[in-house]
């Protein structure tokens, strides 16, 4: 057994673990945070995308001991006083999931992606999002929530929104 | 309308099987064959049995003694559920351990010593049958070959007859190759036996699950009330979630042993080598026809690869399912397919991904053959395609081998799809790109592909169509609240495709309540009345109809009831939306909402009028809908290396009456990216052996959105003449119909006329050799 202090959503959590035990793992069965899905067993498919220390990762190829000291961020954390982030309204505005398996990752995965660029066009948007499979939608409505989200996000369009980066660090 | 079921899961917040926790919970783990086809000598779990973490292991013997190692599927087949004998597929179950969590569970499978004999495998369907063939269900008794079933339809003498007068004969072998739906949710469950009340529990991935209780009751000798099974949110099925798998049943009966809840879920690599795969169909097409392209007519000969048991998950009396609707959208005067069932030493299934009952393999028989018969007679394949539609005037239309098509206006659909891709335009830009390339050798290649499909959905007529003796009617209930929202209870089950919010919106359609205020309920065996359930494209054609006429009910009772409250006779009464008033005096009124009160009050109501407002129905589809489509999908090929960009993709689509366009539209771009999936990446192969060459993500490809293009998609409305409220199935219509489109673009691009599916790189840049491979067995055979 190994100890693991991580921050996630904003709650610090100490536990026991054993030294193999998935980060993805660690969230669904110790924390209960089941928003955070697993959908392979090879890295590919994105469904376990959380952010580590502000960045994404794909919560599957992380071992819960290698997240102590850090900061995890889970869709279930991103919303803010009950408001959602505009990437989750977005997605719901453009149809951008059907069964809803992908999306926690795939919403995770587009706030990283517009920190690193805050108005992708359509293909910098499919670059951002190619290590997340979707079943459902053929991807074009993801697109568009994206950059739906992008224009939302803009300087001054909404005062209240906060950035996506600040967003990714922490989560209340 | 935007979706409700989207507040949850944008937050995290749905429940999918894996996320249930219960008390007690055990996690489970199976131990798979490595062989495709082994005896079975011996199977020493001791072990793992005295594995500190591991409460239970279940083996075949074990089953065995309760009477539950083998299973009957839904084709009047048996499946093993753990191998008893021997293994048959490489992946199949042989053990099944339960443990305290699921790293245990997983470490106690090394645990487990099997003896295996190898035994020369089965693996390629075409040696299946020869003479000396190892056999692959020696079990049964009598059984001198691998035979499944032989199974044709049409009339094979006119059919004969109009070859023998045709001017001109095409004929083309064509693989449709084993692909697997891969929803991004595997399968899972978890099972509670109340020990004390004898009740079962069980949530779980199932797109049936009223059918699985009756399954789960008739395999495990429960009593059927005594069962609940519970489908929570899935993560997509694609049909994968259809039938009945080892897993399911093993966890009940790990259940049943420990005492305590226990939860199964496959990884990915299970997924795939285990559960149910798709196609696989090996297809001989000739089509007659006159110099000018007039089809006169269709024969085709089919060898089905089922794998180790008969496990497709279709209507009964249909062994190749629906697959005589090969004819597809053309007035074809003769037409015969014989299909041969073979069994072989890979998993079983073949009725799954969004197949419609094998419509998928039958629309690309003939949009292939089509467009082999434009090629050989150098004609336009659009011209081809004018020049034998159906036409608008001859709907209901029945068809060769004897489908009654309802309504469909083809060549308007045709002319706005090749409108909007610029058909004219693009064939003069070919043109020039061609003369380029050869004056430069440089550029790349370009191909237009057309399509136009005709789908066959809402199963069925139960006098007609059944899965395992259960015919195929579904139920409504709804019931409108004394303060005027109401809840609509559902048979089908919804794995993403919106039906929370749609069947609120045929309800407010129905009676003027807000559809924020209709719930609706599905998924739970305890909640809702029983039907078959969501696949095939069958929920809006049955489920939808029996979700309008249970609301039609409501309203005539709400016109008694309003009658009373008004003081009226009730044919004195007109409906608008969401009330009723006293003819020719629209002041003298009363609403929905006034009425649901009124009918749960004191009001004094005639004799017979029973007070409050619900009603069931169950609907037995008098047809199927037959929704078509028209695609035109646009090419780029690099001519040095193979590989193909889609550059665009128009699809236009007539499910008649649409009930929320936005999802519809929705439903049409997943299946477009099935379709750039089949025809360039997707692939299980085998290799002599029998090892599964597509078992995980790493091998078997599925589109990301780096592969899918922005679809351009426009629509055509045909309502369906014999439904409620004219509308028809579409979500299966676009994977049905896309393959074909992006196959006959990569080759009018590289000017070859068939090379087989998936046309990976290698395969294009061979076919471009003159020498494509066929694809399903990696031994490198030519097509």
């Amino acid at each position: 057994m190994a100890q693991v202090r991580v921050t996630v959503d904003g709650v610090q959590y100490a536990d026991d673990v054993e030294p193999r035990t998935l980060l993805v793992h660690y969230l669904r069965e110790r924390l209960g945070k089941t928003g955070t899905l697993v959908g392979c067993d090879t890295s590919n498919c994105g469904a376990c995308t959380v952010h580590l220390n502000g960045q994404s990762v794909k919560s599957c190829s992380v071992l819960a001991v290698q997240a102590d000291g850090a900061e995890v961020t889970t869709i279930e954390g991103i919303a803010r006083d009950g408001k959602l982030h505009p990437v989750q309204e977005a997605f719901n505005e453009c149809h951008a999931l059907q069964c809803g398996f992908c999306t926690p990752g795939m919403i995770m995965q587009s706030i990283d992606l517009l920190g690193d660029n805050p108005d992708p066009n359509e293909r910098e948007v499919r670059e951002g999002i190619e290590g997340n499979l979707c079943r459902c939608t053929g991807y074009q409505n993801i697109v568009r929530a994206v950059q739906s989200a992008a224009e939302k996000m803009k300087p001054g369009v909404q005062a209240d929104v906060q950035s996506p980066v600040s967003v990714a660090g922490g989560g209340d | 309308m935007l979706r409700k079921e989207d507040a949850r899961f944008i937050r995290g917040r749905g429940q999918f099987v894996d996320d249930v926790q219960l008390p007690g919970m055990l996690h489970a783990a199976v131990l798979r064959s490595p062989y495709a086809h082994a005896r079975i000598l011996s199977v020493d779990a001791s072990a793992a049995e005295s594995h500190p973490k591991v409460r239970a292991v279940i083996t075949g013997d074990l089953l065995a003694e309760r009477g539950l190692a083998w299973m009957p599927t839904l084709s009047h087949d048996v499946a093993a559920v753990l191998a008893t004998d021997k293994v048959r597929y490489q992946g199949q179950e042989v053990a099944f351990v339960v443990a305290e969590n699921r790293y245990a569970a997983r470490d106690a499978l090394a645990l487990i010593d099997v003896e295996y004999e190898p035994l020369p495998p089965v693996i390629d369907a075409r040696r299946a049958l020869d003479p000396g063939a190892p056999l692959v269900r020696d079990e049964i008794d009598g059984r001198a070959d691998n035979r499944v079933f032989d199974w044709e339809s049409g009339d094979a003498a006119a059919t004969d007859a109009a070859f023998a007068a045709a001017e001109h004969v095409s004929a083309l072998d064509l693989l449709y190759p084993r692909v697997h739906p891969a929803p991004l949710e595997t399968c899972g469950t978890v099972a509670s036996v109340d020990r004390v009340s004898g009740k079962l529990t069980v949530w779980g991935t199932t797109q049936a699950p009223h059918a699985h209780r009756t399954l789960y009751s008739t395999i495990a000798g429960i009593p059927e009330h005594k069962i609940r099974i519970v489908a929570p949110d899935i993560g997509g099925g694609f049909g994968n979630k259809v039938g009945m798998y080892p897993g399911y049943l093993c966890a009940v009966v790990g259940s049943r042993l420990t005492g305590a809840p226990v939860k199964w879920t496959e990884d990915r690599s299970e997924n795939l080598m285990s559960t149910s795969f798709a196609r696989d169909y090996h297809m001989s097409g000739e089509i007659a026809a006159t110099k000018d392209g007039r089809i006169l007519g269709l024969r085709v000969r089919v060898l089905a690869d089922h794998g180790a048991f008969n496990g497709t998950a279709q209507p009964s009396k249909f062994p190749a399912g629906f697959f005589h609707i090969f004819t597809g959208s053309y007035d074809v005067p003769a037409a015969h397919c014989q299909v041969t069932g073979v069994y072989t030493n890979k998993a079983p299934g073949g009725v799954a991904y969004a197949c419609s009952f094998r419509v998928t393999e039958a629309s690309y028989l003939v949009e292939r053959l089509v467009d082999v018969l434009a090629h050989d007679l150098g004609l336009d394949p659009a011209e081809v395609r004018r020049r034998n539609l159906l036409r608008p005037e001859q709907f209901p239309y029945r068809c060769a081998t004897g489908w009654e098509y309802d309504s469909g206006d083809y060549p308007r659909t045709l002319e706005l799809a090749l409108d909007l891709a610029g058909y004219n335009e693009l064939r003069r830009e070919q043109a020039q790109r061609r003369h380029e390339h050869a004056e430069t050798g440089n550029g790349t290649l370009m191909g237009v592909g057309i399509s136009f499909f005709t789908e066959a959905v809402g199963a069925g007529p139960r006098k007609l169509m059944d899965i395992a003796g259960l015919g195929m009617a579904d139920g409504a209930e709804l019931r409108v609240h004394p303060t005027g929202s109401a809840v609509l209870r559902l048979s089908c089950m919804s794995q993403g495709q919106g039906h929370e919010t749609t069947f609120a919106q045929i309800v407010a359609e129905e009676l003027g309540i807000p559809p924020d205020e209709v719930e609706v309920v599905q998924g739970d065996t305890d909640r809702t009345p029983f039907g078959l359930g969501t696949y095939g494209s069958r929920s809006t054609p049955v489920s939808g109809a029996a979700a309008v006429l249970a609301a039609r009910k409501v309203r005539e009772r709400a016109r008694l009831v309003a009658a009373a409250v008004l003081e009226v006779a009730a044919n004195d009464l007109v409906w608008e939306k969401g009330r009723f008033h006293v003819r020719g005096d629209p002041a003298a009124c009363v609403t929905m909402r006034e009425i649901a009160l009124a009918a749960h009050s004191d009001l004094d109501l005639p004799d017979g009028v029973e007070g409050h407002l619900d009603a069931t129905c169950v609907y037995n589809p008098p047809n199927l809908t037959f929704p078509c489509g028209a695609y035109v999908c646009v090419v780029d090929v690099d001519p040095g290396t193979g590989q193909v960009k889609v550059r665009r993709f128009v699809a236009v689509d007539d499910c008649g009456v649409r009930i929320n366009p936005m999802i519809v539209e929705g439903q049409v771009h997943g299946g477009l990216a099935d379709g750039i999936g089949m025809a360039l990446m997707e692939l299980m192969a085998f290799d002599r052996d029998g090892n599964h060459l597509g078992a995980s993500f790493m091998d078997y490809l599925l589109p990301t959105s780096m592969e899918c293009p922005s679809w351009e998609l426009g629509e055509t409305v045909t309502p369906s003449p014999h439904h409620p409220i004219g509308a028809k199935g579409v979500g299966e219509s676009a994977t049905v119909g896309s393959p074909a489109a992006v196959v006959n673009a990569v080759l009018d691009a590289i000017g070859v006329r068939h090379a087989d599916m998936p046309l990976t790189p290698a395969q294009v840049w061979r076919a471009m050799q003159g020498t494509p491979l066929r694809t399903d067995l990696a031994i490198g055979e030519r097509s």
